[in-house]
């Protein structure tokens, strides 16, 4: 029975830890099957979890938090977009531009607005995306394995967590059996075609990458205030490079890179909860191992030594209309 | 990937005026962004470039920083050079930095004009070590290296973690730091240099590692444009294709400008540790090898556009230093903002004032 709690408590964790990293995947997969390279994962979800944040705590409701949070990478999408789709300039530069952008400007605002170092101020519950219980989940606790896995790793998730679990099949709907998914993914693919078919290449693009802003807005917004409760300095710590990994990892398709995520999620889990304590025939593993492990994974998948991984085929590459 | 307009234009307005311009548009967003916080953006200058000019001190530490973000800007230089976009300067800087501390620490009873070389070789090894992997992953397995040296800042990040906290710290400290470099493996610092032969200078962080920087520059500026083999790495960068033409291996290339970028970016290792911390510690480099992208694309690649980009970063980070001392709101993250604007307005949207600029030079 110990046993059984263990296993549901770390996949509890591993559904909070890779709600986010989902979010930004599918983020970084509308973008990128559309052609356009986006570094700026990190930097998107970093300047919405900062939005978010200041937006709860000015108005007290989670939902402004939300709409701010897109807003704002929505905003940081369209920058990108302008540079790499309207002037066609390096969509790897104008990325880390991006990264770099927020992280300056959430510091920079955050400590002149509150002067807390950087932090936002702390966020009351009703300001907050609570954990929300779906219903029977008090009554079947007691319930054998069944009971814990329904009360403990289905219920009590905060708002954006079920975004992220439908935003899955949803994406994978909109990418592969709608006219738009279809279009997009021609566009990475041989944008020429399209633009002959009489499809505007960079309006197909800038909605590609919008779609990239709203997902990673509600990313950012579920760190800051589902997560936590405020905004700290360089929160996204990472996690939009380790969704890139976990796109790549999952070859650019929706329901791989999704379980690429869960797969670091649960690495992140279990390197928390295994910390200090030896395994059976190995001995301790140093947690940085297994922080590296994702990237590590990821090398050596691109390496070629774990099937191939092959981006779409005009990714990276500005179009230009023959005139 | 110049646009054919640009190449209709003179020289001067490609290469002077639209840098000039980018430059403007970044520093004046910034501007922007400080009015928003509510400071007068004008005396915000007064006191950047006072903090960072004003006395000679200042000038010391600006030169300090400069120095770090030389070798991190050319290490971008060189491999935009053979258009390759190396994000991983960081984590090849950390793992030279080890290299540099491991000479430093097991080597430091032999004399200092044998353990400098030394220092630079271990560093530049290193660095280059890091650089390695990614550079034959995208030359012959065809992975990008915009992700792999992504991924290899986080390993690095990770493994020098690992090592500080586990093998390298110093026993019975709790900072995970390695022990203090012996005095003799130290790099003497500009004051102290130029003391021996007379000149006075206020004490100030400036070691000698700004020289080696400046030599670094010579060897770049030798190497990328007037050696065959700088030929053949720009011929790649320039045209894959054309070089295959012409003999040129592009994998061959991409490997040595790899590897030359990593070697530079792990010299970092010698203004930050042997020069300054006198230790090994975490995140020393702190953000440094991302500024040499912006450095690089300020640069224009070259060594001298390089030393003046450099130069102004180091300014922003003396000058915000003391910016914050006047100007409790103003931290030095804005000049993380200004770096940021500057990679975008010189680096992605480079062109986006040549039409402009165009139509108002057939006009005149």
């Amino acid at each position: 029975m110990e046993d059984v709690t263990l296993v549901v408590l770390i996949l509890d964790s591993t559904v909070r830890l890779s709600a986010p990293l989902v979010l930004a995947a599918l983020a970084g997969l509308f973008s990128e099957r559309s052609g356009i390279i986006d570094i700026g994962l990190e930097g998107k979800m970093l300047g919405a979890a900062f939005a978010a944040a200041a937006a709860a705590a000015q108005t007290g409701s989670p939902w402004a938090g939300l709409a701010a949070g897109i807003a704002v990478s929505v905003a940081l999408a369209l920058l990108h977009g302008f540079a790499c789709i309207t002037h066609r300039g390096n969509q790897v530069v104008s990325g880390v531009a991006l990264n770099i952008l927020a992280t300056g400007l959430t510091a920079v605002l955050g400590i002149s607005w509150y002067a807390r170092g950087g932090r936002t101020p702390p966020l009351g519950a009703d300001a907050r995306f609570l954990p929300i219980t779906l219903p029977g989940a008090e009554a079947v606790r007691d319930a054998p394995v069944l009971g814990a896995l329904y009360s403990e790793l289905l219920s009590g998730h905060s708002f954006p967590v079920y975004v992220a679990c439908l935003a899955v099949p949803l994406a994978a709907w909109t990418l592969y059996r709608t006219r738009f998914g279809l279009r997009l993914r021609a566009v990475g693919e041989n944008p020429l075609s399209v633009d002959t078919a009489g499809i505007s290449v960079p309006g197909l693009r800038y909605r590609a990458v919008i779609c990239a802003g709203i997902l990673c807005g509600v990313a950012g917004t579920y760190l800051s205030i589902a997560q936590s409760a405020g905004f700290v300095r360089e929160m996204t710590a990472g996690k939009g490079y380790i969704a890139l990994a976990a796109l790549i990892f999952g070859k650019w398709r929706p329901l791989p890179a999704t379980g690429a995520c869960l797969l670091f999620g649960l690495l992140d889990a279990v390197a928390i909860r295994l910390q200090g304590t030896p395994l059976p025939g190995i001995g301790e593993v140093p947690v940085q191992f297994i922080q590296a492990l994702p990237y590590v994974l990821t090398v050596i998948l691109l390496a070629g030594f774990i099937g191939r991984a092959i981006p779409p085929r005009a990714i990276g590459i500005p179009y230009v209309k023959e005139r | 990937m110049t646009p054919a307009a640009a190449r209709e234009l003179p020289r001067w307005a490609t290469a002077g005026l639209l840098p000039v311009l980018n430059l403007t548009a970044a520093f004046v967003v910034s501007g922007l962004v400080v009015l928003v916080i509510g400071e007068d953006p004008l005396k915000v200058v007064r006191l950047l470039v006072w903090g960072a000019f004003g006395f000679e001190e200042a000038i010391g530490y600006t030169l300090y920083y400069a120095t770090s973000f030389i070798f991190t800007g050319l290490a971008v230089a060189v491999a935009f050079h053979c258009g390759l976009f190396n994000i991983g300067g960081e984590g090849q800087a950390y793992i030279g930095g080890l290299g540099v501390a491991l000479v430093c620490l097991n080597l430091d009873g032999l004399p200092f004009w044998l353990l400098a070389p030394l220092a630079i070789a271990g560093g530049a090894l290193f660095g280059a070590a890091w650089a390695y992997v990614p550079a034959y992953l995208q030359a012959y397995r065809g992975s990008h290296v915009v992700i792999t040296t992504i991924m290899f800042n986080f390993i690095a990040s990770a493994t020098m973690v690992y090592l500080l906290v586990n093998v390298m710290i110093q026993p019975g400290q709790m900072q995970p730091e390695s022990r203090a470099f012996s005095a003799d493996a130290r790099m003497p610092f500009m004051h102290q240099a130029l003391a021996g032969i007379g000149i006075d200078l206020a004490a100030s962080p400036l070691n000698l590692s700004f020289v080696w920087a400046l030599i670094c520059c010579l060897l770049f500026w030798l190497f990328i444009w007037h050696t065959r083999a700088g030929y053949a790495l720009r011929a790649v960068g320039a045209n894959p294709t054309a070089a295959i033409y012409a003999g040129i291996s592009p994998a061959r290339q991409t490997m040595i400008a790899m590897l030359i970028s990593g070697a530079l970016a792990g010299c970092l290792g010698l203004n930050e540790l042997m020069g300054v911390q006198h230790r090994l510690l975490l995140e020393f480099t702190g953000g440094y090898g991302f500024v040499g992208i912006a450095v690089a694309l300020m640069g224009r690649g070259h060594p001298l556009g390089i030393v003046l980009a450099a130069i102004l970063f180091g300014a922003l980070y003396q000058g915000g230093a003391e910016l914050s001392f006047e100007l409790p709101r103003i931290t030095r993250d804005m000049v993380v903002v200004i770096q940021g604007l500057i990679i975008l307005f010189a680096g992605a949207l480079e062109f986006m004032f040549l039409p402009l600029l165009t139509r108002w030079l057939i006009r005149v």
